[in-house]
């Protein structure tokens, strides 16, 4: 069964064919049913080949199938085939799975828009290169796909292209992104040139060979890739900007699915990390760093994405502190627990925006719960298990981490226990500004559609938020009950571990195991659970309660983002222009060119004479030229073959 | 006796020329048509040559041998191998397209004339396996282009065509006298004068130093054909200011001519003086694709970026020529081809942008994605290809490069690839100036792809599609004569290719170089 794998991949790629060439004759809604239909069919197939695979032993759960040899060039052989494995499966899973449920919710979400066929053009492409990218048998493949959903990326980001902001913000993560592909493709190199071979079994298979120093090169180098892919610092600040796409695209692509290829990359080369020594310390180091990071500048963000967007920088570096500290399942499960409710808080601020005709200013909501009902439940489940409430899947995962990160150091420890009560702090902020209290959009509206409220299809008047079709609203339900009870996947107690079970062949004896004592590790997820109920009720306090002015803890410098993207504009973008401009305007055109004009000139004025016997046209003055090469050519083959 | 592919291939073009010169000049319907078939033929025979082709073969295959000033030992002498026969075909593919593809808009008959002569001329380049007949060739190429630019330039086409002929003249005054030198000083060592590229190759007569400083004057002309960084001038005058045939011929195929020779030439005559000099040339290369990308992003004209990137491009395949690695080369030789695909269709999208609205000034255009949504996903195709995107061309050759060379060079690569970085920010600034945003003014007004267009577009995104999904059989195609050029210069320094490069052993052949001479007229099976 397992050997329908390839299956997958295509029906999303014969999506994509079918509506890139029908597309525009499909339409509204045919076209995205059509793209959902695919997706759909991609999980179908998954699941007979998650069985197949599951119905094999432990030792045996590993099929690589090659289709044809890509890039054949002497040593190099690339070919084009697919690894299925419990890790490339589990994310199969969940990308088809999460995809299904975003591309039947975009039916909805993107109705009556103008490029309706366009999107799911897009968006089956997108998954089609996604899943390239985890179930690719060499790192070349994982290339293929890595790049692709780059680019899909750029066009889903910048697809309402006539906003100034669009393309800007499409071309910003297109090109950051490219600055962390250098360092794969730097690692890449340095892969084939140790082992002669891209090929993920190859590669693995030998990796216990490999000397420290390579090992933490090519880790190092990958993990740039990593970091520019999953938004770490320094390379995070493309997913902010990022979310001026669809808002679908931002629950699928900048939350579900393609920021987390670059945990993927880590957890994949995990036989590299484990020669790789103190390189992982690093990994850990910049995923604890971003989280807290990320975490303060979403405490003061007004747009309802924004925040999102900076939690989900926050929970990617959670997951590479997982990486970092050695517990790989801890990352796949905070992985998959994070695609289920962080889907759902963008779905969730998408029915949101929708229903408020376009309108993201959180400080012009309030009081939605009555209005959008299933939304608002929704979003509070979503919320209660981004913040670590038990029983919620958010608090399992986020305890898994936490708890292995104590053994790597207590100071990781630390450090994501108050990025963890930050996080129940401005995901509180934000289900109380947009759900409860003041309705503040009744005189937002008052004050007239001048100011804002956007570019809404409905118009400014007779305004009323509404709950969603049930197109959108059905993937908010499944989300939501996979957020309850995610968790199940990993408990921390009993003998049931079907996560780690199953991963376990990825991974053998390189698995962290936890040396905490139960009594311990219970009494420090208490901690978790305490700081992240003080982290609500101080949300409470401010923004329900309103004991304290909401403005004396929005500072400017986090409203403005530590300030980091002027910082990078002022550093990197204006020296590159002015330096472009010096070469192209300066060096090229005064001096290289100059010198080449100089010469030339010289050449012009001893020609001015014979010029003025040829008519003065360029033809005959190039023609005498010409045979005037032809000539000494003669004139110097007779010579010399006299 | 078999059919004379290779002669075929070079008088076809020249006999379609003279035959265009006697139609009337105000039939351009007849013009067209007699232009059509004569590339279409060239194109045909050159697909039928390509099937004959022997891919296994490492050597000059289908060798057509003519006597013709034997005093001097000058022979009319065709041969093709792996690293020639896709130069070959993309341009016999380039051809009927930058004919009938572009309109032209005065003196239609001369514009065919000339460049069903340039196809001769570039064809019998890639052909030639004497040096006094290649040469030849390189100077006929020469003219044809000179006057497309001349004649059916834009503004400053009097400027520019002449920039262009004088740089490249200085260069093959110089490689002139390296030719003259190198045979007679053959001659002096072993009594035979010749000009047979395989022979001097074989014997290697010139003493250290002097290789050098005649692989100088060589590399002096190849140069500047490519061009490499500080040689590089002429280029964004020439594309800039050539009708868009023009600019997609010269990007297509004569700046291949310079990275050709240094492979053709330079690698198999002077291997000592290229293992010895490639740290410079790989320097130069690697300036080349920074300088060639960061100068692009300030450019102001469309087509003048298309111009730079080039020279960024081009660098690639110079870094991958000098790197002496099995996948270098192979992805050197498939990036000359690519580069033709991509940048030739690059400057036929700018010819339609210029030829609906009249201007190349990005600051002139924008929205025109929202007007010709089709023509944008177009561009967007090619530009991906172009900024390397895997799945396309662009990405295989760019590649196979970079990962080749990092095993020789290490440090050069670093900076190289540095350069995917720069690509994609000038490309998509230009797109997002040019296509994204509102569209105002004269940009509301942009017709899609008319059908003729779109004959001309396909075949290139066809292929732009295909060797990025599918590039083995170019590449084992090109293998063979990669790894027999490597074992040459291995056999005539003290280079070693480092193992992981090679992979299996290359079967050597009995003594490299030896065969072709030996190898008929024929298919070689």
């Amino acid at each position: 069964m397992v050997e329908a794998v390839w299956l997958i991949p295509a029906l999303p790629l014969v999506g994509f064919i079918v509506l890139l060439v029908l597309g525009r004759r499909l339409g509204d809604p045919a076209a995205g049913w059509l793209a959902t239909l695919m997706i759909g069919g991609a999980f179908m197939a998954t699941l007979i080949v998650f069985a197949g695979l599951h119905s094999r032993g432990g030792e045996e759960r590993l099929f690589v199938q090659d289709l044809f040899t890509w890039i054949p060039a002497g040593g190099l052989q690339v070919k084009a085939g697919f690894l299925v494995d419990p890790l490339s499966v589990t994310m199969t899973l969940f990308i088809t799975g999460i995809g299904t449920l975003i591309h039947l919710y975009s039916i909805g979400y993107m109705h009556g828009d103008e490029g309706y066929h366009r999107f799911f053009v897009y968006m089956n492409l997108f998954v089609f290169s996604m899943l390239m990218l985890v179930l690719s048998s060499s790192f070349l493949g994982t290339f293929l796909g890595w790049e692709g959903v780059g680019a899909c990326s750029y066009f889903l980001i910048s697809f309402w292209f006539e906003r100034p902001a669009a393309p800007a913000a499409g071309k910003k993560a297109f090109v950051t992104n490219r600055v962390g592909d250098f360092g794969f493709m730097l690692g890449m190199f340095l892969i084939f040139s140790t082992f002669g071979s891209l090929q993920y079994t190859a590669v693995l298979g030998q990796a216990g060979s490999l000397t420290h120093t390579t090992a933490v090169a090519i880790t190092l180098l990958l993990f740039l890739g990593a970091a520019g892919k999953s938004a770490q610092l320094p390379l995070y600040v493309w997913l902010p900007d990022a979310m001026e796409g669809p808002t679908p695209v931002s629950a699928l692509i900048h939350a579900a699915t393609m920021v987390t290829a670059g945990v993927f990359l880590m957890v994949r080369i995990n036989p590299i990390l484990a020669e790789a020594g103190g390189a992982t310390t690093l990994i850990a180091v910049v995923g604890v760093a971003t989280a807290l990071f990320a975490a303060t500048i979403a405490c003061a963000q007004d747009d309802i994405k924004k925040v999102l967007a900076y939690s989900t920088i926050s929970q990617l570096g959670y997951m590479f502190l997982a990486v970092g500290s050695g517990a790989y399942v801890a990352a796949i499960f905070h992985m998959i627990t994070h695609a289920f409710f962080k889907a759902l808080l963008f779905l969730g601020a998408g029915s949101v925006i929708h229903g408020m005709h376009d309108e993201q200013d959180m400080k012009r909501m309030g009081g939605l719960r009555k209005w959008m009902p299933i939304t608002s439940a929704t979003f509070i489940v979503a919320w209660l298990a981004i913040a670590g409430i038990p029983p919620f899947a958010g608090f399992w995962s986020k305890d898994d981490i936490l708890a292995n990160a104590w053994d790597k150091s207590p100071i990781l420890w630390v450090l994501g226990v108050v990025t963890a009560g930050l996080t129940a702090y401005y995901m509180s902020r934000q289900v109380f500004l947009v759900f409860f209290g003041k309705e503040r959009w009744k005189t937002a509206a008052q004050e007239g559609t001048a100011e804002t409220t956007g570019t809404g299809a409905h118009g400014g008047h007779e305004f009323k938020p509404h709950e969603s079709p049930p197109t959108m609203t059905f993937p908010l339900i499944v989300l939501a009950t996979l957020a309850v009870v995610g968790g199940i996947l990993s408990l921390p107690f009993g003998s049931f571990h079907p996560l780690e079970t199953w991963l376990e062949p990825v991974f053998g004896d390189r698995l962290h195991e936890l040396t905490l004592s139960d009594s311990a590790q219970v009494l420090y997820t208490l901690a978790t659970v305490v700081l992240a109920l003080v982290g609500i009720g101080v949300a409470y306090l401010i923004y329900l309660a309103h004991k304290v002015r909401e403005e004396s803890v929005e500072p400017n410098v986090l409203r403005r983002a530590w300030f980091v993207d002027p910082l990078y504009s002022a550093m990197i973008e204006r020296p590159g222009r002015r330096l472009s401009m010096w070469c192209a305007y300066f060096l090229d055109a005064k001096v290289i060119d100059g010198a080449v004009n100089g010469v030339a000139a010289l050449v012009r004025d001893g020609g001015t004479r014979l010029r003025s016997v040829q008519s003065g046209y360029v033809r005959n003055y190039a023609l005498a030229v010409a045979s005037g090469a032809v000539l000494i050519v003669g004139y110097v083959i007779v010579r010399g073959g006299g | 006796m078999a059919f004379p592919y290779l002669a075929t291939l070079v008088v076809a073009p020249a006999v379609g020329a003279a035959a265009v010169a006697v139609v009337p000049r105000a039939r351009d319907d007849l013009v067209r048509a007699v232009g059509l078939i004569a590339s279409l033929l060239v194109l045909g025979v050159s697909v039928a040559m390509l099937i004959q082709f022997d891919g296994g073969l490492g050597t000059f295959q289908m060798v057509s041998r003519h006597s013709w000033i034997p005093d001097w030992g000058i022979s009319f002498t065709l041969g093709i191998d792996g690293i020639s026969v896709f130069l070959v075909v993309l341009s016999a593919l380039l051809f009927p397209i930058a004919i009938v593809g572009p309109t032209v808009h005065r003196d239609y008959k001369g514009y065919v004339a000339w460049m069903l002569l340039l196809e001769a001329g570039c064809i019998g380049v890639f052909l030639s396996i004497d040096l006094f007949l290649f040469f030849l060739f390189w100077e006929i190429v020469l003219v044809p282009m000179y006057f497309l630019i001349g004649g059916w330039g834009y503004d400053r086409r009097v400027y520019a065509a002449l920039k262009f002929f004088l740089f490249t003249m200085v260069g093959s005054g110089l490689m002139l006298v390296g030719i003259l030198v190198l045979a007679f000083l053959h001659e002096r060592a072993t009594g035979v004068l010749t000009f047979d590229l395989v022979t001097l190759a074989r014997d290697q007569s010139l003493a250290e130093n002097t290789a050098r400083w005649v692989f100088l004057a060589f590399a002096a002309s190849f140069a500047i054909k490519v061009p490499i960084f500080p040689l590089h001038t002429w280029l964004p005058d020439a594309h800039t200011e050539a009708p868009t045939g023009g600019s997609v011929i010269l990007a297509g195929i004569l700046l291949k001519l310079g990275t050709y020779g240094f492979l053709r030439f330079g690698l198999y005559l002077f291997p000592k003086a290229v293992v010895d000099m490639a740290p410079l040339f790989l320097t130069l290369g690697v300036i080349g694709i920074i300088y060639g990308a960061v100068v692009a992003v300030v450019q102001r004209d469309l087509k003048r970026l298309v111009a730079y990137s080039s020279v960024a491009h081009l660098g690639f395949i110079v870094v991958g020529i000098f790197g002496l690695s099995t996948q270098g080369l192979q992805g050197g030789v498939l990036q000359m081809v690519n580069h033709g695909l991509s940048t030739g269709a690059l400057f036929l999208l700018v010819g339609m942008i210029y030829e609906r609205r009249h201007t190349r000034q990005i600051s002139e255009l924008g929205g025109i994605q929202k007007v010709a949504p089709v023509f944008a996903g177009v561009f967007m195709l090619v530009m991906l290809s172009s900024i390397g995107l895997p799945g396309l061309n662009g990405f295989v050759g760019e590649f196979l490069v970079l990962i080749g060379t990092f095993v020789t060079h290490r440090w050069w690569v670093v900076v190289a690839t540095a350069g995917v970085i720069l690509a994609a920010i000038y490309m998509l600034w230009a797109y997002q100036r040019v296509f994204q945003g509102k569209p105002e003014g004269a940009n509301t007004v942009f017709a899609e792809m008319s059908w003729r267009e779109w004959a001309v577009m396909a075949p290139l995104l066809g292929f732009i599609v295909f060797l990025g999904v599918y590039p083995k059989p170019v590449l084992d195609r090109i293998q063979p004569t990669v790894a027999a050029l490597i074992l040459h210069v291995e056999e005539h320094s003290d280079y070693r290719e480092p193992a992981v490069n090679r992979g299996v052993p290359v079967a050597r052949p009995a003594d490299s170089g030896e065969g072709a001479s030996d190898t008929k007229t024929g298919t070689g099976r």
